[in-house]
């Protein structure tokens, strides 16, 4: 690597002809950055982000994008500790469970208003669950309420089942939310950024329930667009959609410490490598989710490069369906065996990547030790092979392009160690590619394909967030209504869901994890990679959250 | 002359109607799509299924065209799914064509003020130091990969150098006013200037590397068309008659030369808007480029069919604006 | 993309061919010129050395290209990638291959993504152009009209669209993309320069002996066209292989790398040029150059054939 320190170049330059444009353009630069970094008081931060925001109502939005801007504007009842992933207060300081689990009073903060001025009490609480259980139309389809439908289920129209029963304020400072059955998720699931607390009256002002399906896509409300209000530590200052950037602008009537910042601004640069860059050259204050293979040159740099902990899982994803062979617990067990997971996560996989035990990692409850671990053996898995009569088995094995997630940083090379491992083990393997959006996912989801790489990142700390979402449906892309116990293991996931007492849950879903690596073997966890987020030295204050839940608020930018 | 526009304006309707039928059917047919996008990881068979049927993705291609071309018809071309989920496609398509115009026409003007002077110094001089500096020069640039290109020049210039912005269209932390889209434009016409300097400064650099094959082209028509008028019998007249050298340059042989060269720039629409999908890509500019780019990862087929569509109907107009001026010149293309 | 001001050169170069009679006393005075031409030598050199390497790779490498010989040395965490080094004088790339062989092996590719966009482009071109030009009438407008669709599509956005339609992505999805792109021109060139002497002297001669049109076509017009065609197949093997790096950076090139070419070398380095620049400079460097000796060549060419040039 031979890199001219700029300094360098940059006399290098000065001697060259273009020497006036030069300097009077590198002394402009300068000037502009230092009226930035000496602002007043708290100063502006420009953060970079891979994508435009869909729209700012977090309740219709479900990409991490969105949530990113919402999150500073909006808080829900129920917080999650800075760094962590435990519960703690937010806009309730208490809840208190029934005995059955049905029924849960939430004790409000007081003195919270909303960006429009008026107040946050239980009757704002009630109407929020009101709108939310009350959609309809466009309203309805998952592409908009996608976590109200996995975590709520249906609507006021009772189609489906609704997890949710009503909502009453008993006084302004506490409401009272009744369930129709008891789930290990509640109260978490409120921290999911969609159920986070807006102000009914900008609600009813600016039609936010106005969203409807127009040719192909949605159209989305004027609250949405425009007035997003909520009690948090920013409020929305405008969207510059020619320009890509979205502005707010400090919250001077929050309830707690105020943000440091004045102004916080998001610009959107979809290239990855245009974000480094970007950074390096001082435009950015930071960015989400540095390339891996970046990491050592933004440290070497002197950017402050904060890797989360893991909270992802990504998998060998195995269709019972196309393939009679992978039906048999034989030949799965024989593919764990095949792969060599620690190799792979010490060439392919960023620093504190570990190998995964169970499907979700080990801060989240029912986590065990004590499974079955399928060592890397290739003679083992031809045995077990031979044992299923399947010698001479070939698989097709997909994998996606154009597509790089936190748990799967760069899906060539892993596909390409993990079709090195099982033609070791004498599996003939079939690659097919194709683009994230483009064929794979459809595939995939469709349970055409027959091995196959995906994984997941948490929403909250709930074993029925990973696990559940996999294997609830015996349909889903694993078929596993293929094998006898397809039925059983959803039952065996609802029954954990539903049970009320927290420490029998527990060892539900620690049972649960034992027979899914030993008696089940849906498919193989391969991996936890951590995700980083990368900030310019003088951002300071900034807490890095495994759920990838960062709030600028403590964020401060110096000199 | 009027039968003969009316014609050309009869084919270009002609084109951009086949060329609808064609793009919605071949959009429709890539593998994937919006669902795919719209949903990730997070889908079941039934919400797949579910927003199939609200985005009616479930009716038959061509029911789907004619309910399209229905909306169409009262100026709704749909709404983008992907590049800014919930905007009219032709919104978006006009917000950006703005930036991508911008783009284009600087990257034109270096490249003619660059080519013309030294493709008629290259003439005058034949076979000297730099004529041949400049063909190998304009050969060369056409060899270079534009996005190459691009990327050399932001690492030396913006990440090295720190004398250009990396990326965007403008400095977010600036106030600017939006006007007319242009935003170099905008801060002249609000008189914030700074504003208006620093969406220049973003310019500059994609514009160069967008430059560098219409420089090559004008630089070769430019010489080409210098050494044919330095031949004709006009000027060698005017040379006898003992013309200063002046005169001749500016009066004949600029002037003569300038028509083809005219015609050429009008005819890069096309190499410009190729060129421009890679350059806002690499310099994360939002110009219509990159909502095509960021629309087919995504499968965003309103703001493709938009695009697409605008962007040939540019293109087509241009040619035909071209070739009217041609046939105002030269009567025989009128037949 | 020297497609550039598309059509307007595909005419004047199709008008340029349209010269008959001539073809021998042509083509003659033609390598006359060329001989002397420096810009050609150094194009045919380059072009020359191409093939060769392209021919001997598989000799000359001294490692299966697919192989990760080096993947002990590669870490994604700490972005390592192995350097060079003996036995690999050029090091290995982000999966720890190596880079000399994948060089050397990527010329064959390389060559074949040109030499075939441009057949296909040709061949498509030459149909299309041949059924407008030879029998003209509304063949010809349909014909005709269907190019005009093409051509009205920035080049690039339409070898993405065809690119993008393959469920897979190969090396031939690459190619047909890229070609896809070129009948268009041919098809347009071929008809005008058949348009051209359709009306000329020894075509209405020969129409007046009565020989049948089918002879006139293959016997009198097509291989006076060949001029244009020549001159434009040169550029397009340029254009081939730009626009195929094009399309791997854009993510539309061949999912499966185990065998190499240059342009998705160049793709698949974006993200460590800065880091480890060779990766992109090798192949970046190769594909201009040879692109650089297409263009000389074809230029040469397009001036030796000009019959302007013949004083």
């Amino acid at each position: 690597m031979t890199r001219l320190p700029a300094a360098r170049l940059r006399r290098l330059a000065a001697a060259g002809a273009a020497a006036a444009v030069a300097l009077s353009l590198t002394a402009c630069a300068a000037s502009e950055r230092d009226e930035g970094d000496g602002a007043q008081s708290g100063g502006t931060m420009t953060f970079g982000a891979a994508g435009a925001p869909d729209l700012f109502d977090p309740f219709y939005a479900s990409d991490g994008e969105t949530f990113r801007v919402t999150r500073q504007m909006f808080e829900g009842l129920v917080g999650i500790e800075p760094g962590g992933t435990e519960l703690q207060p937010e806009l309730a300081t208490r809840w208190e469970p029934s005995e059955d689990g049905l029924t849960w009073t939430f004790t409000l903060r007081e003195g919270v208003t909303f960006h429009d001025g008026t107040p946050f009490d239980a009757d704002a609480v009630c109407a929020n669950f009101q709108r939310m259980f009350n959609q309809t139309g466009a309203g309805q389809s998952q592409a908009l309420s996608y976590y109200w439908t996995q975590s709520f289920g249906g609507f006021a129209d009772g189609a489906t089942p609704s997890l949710y029963e009503s909502c009453t304020a008993q006084d302004p400072g506490t409401a009272v939310i009744e369930l129709t059955r008891s789930t290990g998720e509640f109260p978490g699931l409120l921290a999911l950024d969609s159920f986070y607390m807006q102000s009914p009256a900008a609600l009813e002002r600016y039609n936010a329930n106005d969203v409807r399906a127009q040719g192909d896509g949605f159209v989305y409300s004027e609250y949405a667009r425009e007035h997003p209000t909520g009690t948090g530590p920013f409020r929305f200052a405008g969207y510059d959609e020619a320009n890509g950037s979205v502005e707010l602008a400090r919250y001077d009537d929050y309830w707690g410490e105020q943000a440091e910042l004045s102004r916080l601004i998001f610009q959107v640069i979809p290239d990855e490598t245009a974000r480094r860059q970007a950074l390096e050259a001082g435009e950015i204050d930071g960015y989400d989710l540095p390339n891996p293979a970046d990491w050592q040159t933004l440290r070497d740099n002197g950017f402050n490069l904060q890797i989360r902990d893991p909270f992802n899982i990504l998998y060998l994803g195995i269709t019972q369906k196309n393939n009679p062979a992978l039906a048999d617990l034989r030949v799965r067990q024989a593919l764990a065996h095949a792969i060599d997971r620690e190799t792979l996560v010490s060439a392919t996989l960023p620093d504190g990547a570990e190998v995964a035990r169970n499907f979700y990692p080990d801060t989240v409850d029912g986590w065990t030790q004590d499974v079955v671990e399928y060592q890397h053996d290739p003679q083992r898995a031809r045995q077990q092979l031979a044992e299923a009569g399947q010698q001479n088995l070939t698989v097709d094995f997909h994998w996606p392009t154009e597509v790089t997630r936190p748990y799967m940083p760069d899906p060539q090379s892993i596909f390409g160690a993990l079709r090195e491992d099982l033609e070791a083990a004498g599996i003939t393997v079939n690659p097919v590619s194709k683009p994230w959006n483009g064929g794979y996912i459809d595939d995939v989801e469709s349970a055409r394909a027959e091995l196959f790489l995906l994984g997941w990142t948490g929403d909250l700390n709930s074993p029925n967030n990973f696990i559940g979402t996999f294997f609830s449906a015996p349909d889903s892309q694993f078929w596993t209504q293929a094998s006898p116990w397809g039925q059983q293991l959803s039952d065996e996931l609802q029954a954990a869901d539903s049970e009320p007492d927290e420490q029998r849950r527990t060892a539900m879903y620690e049972e649960l994890n034992r027979k899914l690596k030993a008696e089940y073997l849906p498919a193989v966890p391969i991996s936890h990679s951590p995700p980083a987020i990368v900030v310019s030295e003088d951002v300071e204050g900034l807490v890095p959250s495994p759920l990838t839940k960062e709030r600028f608020d403590t964020v401060s930018i110096g000199g | 002359m009027l039968r003969y526009t009316v014609r050309r304006f009869g084919q270009l309707i002609l084109v951009v109607a086949a060329l609808s039928v064609l793009l919605f059917a071949w959009l429709r047919s890539l593998p994937g799509g919006p669902v795919s996008a719209l949903l990730g990881e997070r889908a079941t068979p039934e919400s797949r299924a579910q927003l199939q049927a609200v985005l009616g993705l479930d009716r038959p291609v061509h029911v789907q065209y004619f309910q399209f071309l229905g909306r169409a018809a009262s100026g709704d071309f749909g709404v983008s799914t992907g590049v800014q989920p919930g905007d009219d496609a032709l919104s978006i398509f006009l917000q950006r064509f703005p930036a991508t115009l911008e783009l284009s026409l600087l990257a034109i003007v270096l490249a003619v003020a660059a080519g013309i002077p030294l493709g008629y110094v290259a003439a005058r001089r034949r076979g000297g130091w730099l004529d041949n500096a400049g063909v190998v020069s304009s050969l060369v640039g056409v060899a270079v990969p534009v996005f190459f290109l691009a990327f050399l020049l932001k690492y030396v210039f913006a990440v090295e150098l720190g004398m250009l912005p990396t990326s965007g269209r403008q400095n977010a932390g600036i106030d600017a006013t939006r006007v007319t889209g242009f935003f170099v434009l905008d801060g002249l016409l609000t008189r914030e200037w700074d504003a208006s300097w620093d969406a220049l400064k973003h310019l500059m650099l994609p514009a160069l590397a967008l430059s560098s094959i219409p420089f090559a082209v004008v630089f070769r028509i430019t010489r080409a068309a210098v050494l044919d008028v330095l031949d004709e019998d006009y000027v060698r007249t005017a040379y006898s008659k003992g013309l200063t050298d002046t005169v001749i340059r500016g009066r004949h042989v600029l002037r003569n030369a300038m028509l083809p060269v005219v015609t050429i720039i009008g005819l890069q629409t096309g190499a410009l808007l190729s060129g421009a999908v890679l350059t806002e890509k690499v310099f994360a500019f939002q110009g219509v480029g990159e909502a095509l780019a960021i629309g087919f990862e995504r499968r965003d087929y309103p703001v493709l069919q938009v695009v697409i569509i605008a962007a040939a109907m540019v293109y087509v107009l241009v040619n035909l604006i071209v070739d009217l001026s041609y046939a105002v010149i030269d009567p025989r293309v009128r037949t | 993309m020297l497609t550039s001001s598309r059509r307007q050169r595909i005419d004047d170069l199709a008008a340029g061919g349209g010269a008959p009679d001539a073809g021998v006393s042509l083509a003659v005075s033609a390598w006359r010129r060329l001989r002397r031409s420096p810009l050609f030598l150094v194009g045919a050199a380059i072009i020359g050395v191409f093939v060769v390497m392209a021919l001997l790779a598989p000799w000359l490498a001294q490692h299966d290209p697919a192989l990760r010989l080096l993947d002990d040395q590669v870490s994604r965490a700490r972005n390592e990638i192995p350097p060079a080094q003996p036995g690999h004088p050029l090091g290995g790339d982000q999966q720890g291959r190596d880079l000399y062989s994948r060089m050397l092996l990527g010329s064959q590719q390389t060559l074949l993504v040109a030499v075939l966009a441009t057949v296909i482009g040709l061949g498509g071109g030459l149909v299309l152009g041949t059924l407008a030009g030879a029998i003209g009438g509304w063949v010809d407008s349909v014909v005709m009209r269907l190019v005009d669709v093409m051509l009205s599509i920035p080049s690039l956005l339409l070898a993405v669209s065809v690119g993008a339609l393959f469920a897979r992505q190969t090396q031939f999805t690459v190619i047909l993309a890229v070609a896809i792109v070129q009948i268009p021109i041919f098809a347009r060139l071929l008809r005008g320069s058949m348009l051209a002497q359709r009306a000329s002297d020894h075509v209405l001669a020969a129409r007046a002996l009565g020989v049948r049109r089918r002879a006139i076509v293959f016997r009198h017009m097509l291989p006076n066209s060949l001029g244009p065609v020549v001159v434009q197949s040169t550029l397009v093997l340029a254009i081939a292989i730009i626009d195929a790096a094009a399309l791997s950076f854009l993510g539309l090139g061949a999912a499966d790398d185990s065998v190499p070419e240059w342009g998705q070398m160049l793709g698949r380095a974006q993200d460590v040029i800065d880091s480890h620049p060779q990766l992109a400079f090798w192949p970046a460097g190769a594909i201009i150059t040879v692109a650089l000796g297409f263009t000389l060549v074809g230029e040469s060419l397009r001036d030796a054939l000009d019959p302007k040039n013949r004083r």
